[in-house]
């Protein structure tokens, strides 16, 4: 291409090029409105449009005045209520994540341990439900909890309760709706890691004496670490921002900083502290995504 | 420990009160319609190095398995040091195996994969070190204890491996192709190894090979297998010049096989009619054949003289063919020739490159073949 000769020669390259697209992507369409939500947390709160008042003044000719209000951030960190919400998302997130390697490993290591019909069959049951709307799914599952719901209404059919359960509305319901919602997170991780394990490894030590739970987690555990990592932050970096599901299926007590920060900036229009929630929340999960790509380039550096 | 090498210079198999170490009785196992071993007996001593040879699918990786307890047998038993072993699993067998792929665990540095098997067992730790620091002076790989399976080369990582099925000192050692992926200089040097290290230790072998250069320079005796059935098993020398059959004949190194006729059978020497030779076959030494039965005489390529000018007969006109050289392989210390009978047979015969100037036979030369009497070995299968 010799039109990009005389490029060449202030350093674009071809490859540059390709690559500028994506980055122009990510620019226009991340750090831009990152910036934007970073400006708009240390602005005061205005009854305008936008309800936020301007960062950078003009004051007299020559003087520009950048004001930045940290109130936004000291009232989070002093309202009991902020720092509640975050606490218990982390909470939350933290046990839907036990919950999905608990539920989600040995169906990764039963599919990579399966055939290769029945694993192509099995991973495809995985993805299925990724084709039809989360939502529905929820609310599938509010039919099924409700009080009269399919469960409940199947028990008392089969005379083994009485009196409706109560199931919706509850930690637990709530737990279920992110366990099943997040579970494909976990399972494709881990069986991609599991997957390239070699299995003559557990005969080495069966060989050398160890009886088979043993091997297990001895040699199996730790050689799925880099699995375990990467599946547990790609169900606990997103669970923490996550409020749908506990809405619908927690109840109106479950209170997740998601919904904080949806409250502030819809029902209360304070988009400034609403700015600041969002602005901490990313600040909380940076070090849990760095964790996640140094695990990721271990992991295809072949390392352990 | 008794040097193990005297223990096989008696030779206990031919003493029929010599007690086996291990014993496999009539074994047996199918995959489905696919019968994988048939029927194998076999007995193996103490301090023996005792060779499974054999092509791809023969049976032979099977076989190893199941002495270290991963397969069950469909049918037979095994007993090692007078204990039925049959269906104990690999944990509790005082077995271990090198596997061919080393399965050495990548998250473990050398010094925990060879003491892992010892931890298994609850050794003390001071007792952990000091074997480990032994077995690993032993394999020459003193200074890469704290190094990872990772940072070595295949060489060091199989005597990681080795190392790790040693430190247990099993009664027995399975070994799945050893040698297989090291480079020849390395083979080489590496079997002279082996042979020293089961000295020392004196544990017995069982090695499982497709190799027979590897099989004849390792075992003490060789069972050569084919289609999940031990066809011969005797010693290297046995094997290769009293073959009990065209397949063990043809299987371990190169042979010449006349298919003939027996026309003479007497007790100190037969005679074979051969078409395909174009003359008859003179056997110092009988035969025990129906008469007139269809014989196989192989006679090795290194035991057929090779000349220019007509030798002299000492059976009229038996073991003597004329025939041109139709190719020469030069290996150096010897070389290969295959010569064309005018009957359409092409003979394989090996000389020794004894001088460096001699007056070398080429293509399309005339020459004689003759062999000494003692040399044809006859197989009536």
């Amino acid at each position: 291409m010799r039109a990009l000769a005389p490029l060449r020669k202030v350093g674009v390259t071809g490859r540059g090029l390709v690559v500028a697209l994506p980055y122009l992507w990510l620019v226009l369409f991340f750090v831009a409105p990152f910036v934007i939500v970073l400006k708009i947390s240390f602005s005061d709160i205005d009854l305008a449009i936008p309800p936020y008042k301007p960062l950078i003044e003009w004051i007299g000719k020559n003087s520009l005045a950048i004001k930045l209000n940290l109130n936004n951030y000291a009232f989070l960190f002093t309202d009991s209520l902020y720092v509640h919400a975050f606490l218990n998302s982390i909470k939350v997130a933290f046990i839907s994540t036990l919950l999905c390697l608990l539920v989600g490993y040995p169906v990764a290591y039963g599919i990579a341990r399966s055939s290769g019909t029945w694993r192509n069959v099995l991973l495809f049951l995985v993805v299925l439900p990724f084709w039809t709307s989360l939502l529905l799914r929820v609310y599938a599952w509010i039919g099924l909890l409700k009080a009269n719901g399919v469960i409940n209404n199947v028990l008392i059919w089969l005379k083994l309760i009485h009196e409706p359960l109560t199931l919706l509305y509850t930690p637990l319901a709530m737990y279920i709706g992110i366990v099943y919602s997040y579970l494909p997170f976990m399972i494709l991780p881990l069986y991609a890691n599991l997957e390239k394990m070699d299995w003559q490894l557990l005969e080495a030590a069966e060989d050398l004496g160890c009886r088979p739970w043993q091997a297990f987690y001895k040699i199996t555990v730790p050689l799925s670490r880099n699995g375990i990592l990467a599946g547990s932050m790609l169900v606990f970096i997103p669970a923490v921002g996550e409020f749908v599901i506990p809405a619908l299926l927690g109840g109106p007590n479950a209170l997740m900083i998601g919904r904080v920060l949806w409250d502030e900036f819809f029902s209360n229009r304070a988009w400034p502290v609403a700015s600041a929630v969002a602005i901490l929340l990313l600040i909380l999960l940076v070090p849990f995504m760095m964790w996640y790509q140094s695990v990721q380039r271990r992991e295809s550096a072949g390392e352990r | 420990m008794a040097n193990s090498a005297d223990a096989v210079k008696s030779a206990p198999w031919r003493d029929p009160n010599a007690r086996p170490y291990v014993e496999l009785e009539r074994l047996s196992k199918s995959f489905g319609d696919f019968k994988a071993v048939d029927d194998v007996s076999l007995k193996i001593y103490k301090g023996e190095i005792f060779c499974l040879l054999g092509a791809s699918g023969c049976g032979k990786t099977t076989l190893l398995r199941m002495l270290g307890g991963f397969e069950t047998p469909t049918s037979g038993r095994i007993l090692i040091d007078g204990e039925d072993m049959t269906g104990v699993p690999p944990y509790e067998r005082p077995v271990n195996m090198m596997f061919q792929s080393y399965a050495l665990f990548p998250h473990m540095t050398v010094e925990q994969n060879v003491a892992f098997g010892l931890k298994q067992d609850r050794v003390p730790k001071a007792e952990i070190a000091e074997r480990v620091a032994t077995m690993l002076e032993l394999v020459k790989l003193g200074g890469f204890a704290k190094r990872k399976p990772h940072q070595l080369s295949g060489g060091q990582r199989q005597r990681v491996a080795l190392a790790r099925s040693l430190v247990k000192r099993p009664k027995v050692l399975l070994l799945d192709e050893p040698l297989g992926a090291l480079d020849k200089k390395l083979r080489e040097h590496t079997q002279f190894e082996l042979i020293g290290l089961q000295d020392k230790l004196g544990v017995t072998f069982l090695v499982v090979t497709h190799d027979q250069e590897e099989a004849m320079t390792l075992a003490s005796r060789i069972g050569v297998m084919d289609h999940g059935e031990i066809v011969q098993a005797g010693t290297p020398a046995e094997i290769y010049e009293f073959p009990s059959s065209r397949f063990v004949a043809d299987f371990v190194g190169t042979v010449n096989i006349f298919e003939g006729k027996l026309i003479e059978d007497e007790p100190e020497y037969v005679r074979i009619s051969s078409e395909e030779l174009g003359a008859a076959i003179y056997v110092s030494h009988g035969i025990s054949a129906a008469p007139e039965a269809t014989v196989w005489a192989a006679v090795r390529p290194e035991k057929i003289f090779m000349s220019t000018a007509p030798p002299q007969a000492t059976h009229g006109s038996d073991n003597i063919v004329r025939g041109a050289v139709q190719d020469i392989a030069y290996l150096g210390d010897l070389s290969i020739y295959l010569v064309k009978l005018p009957t359409g047979k092409v003979v394989r015969v090996t000389q020794p490159n004894t001088s460096r100037h001699a007056e070398a036979i080429s293509w399309d030369q005339q020459v004689y073949l003759t062999w000494d009497p003692s040399s044809p070995v006859v197989v009536t299968r």
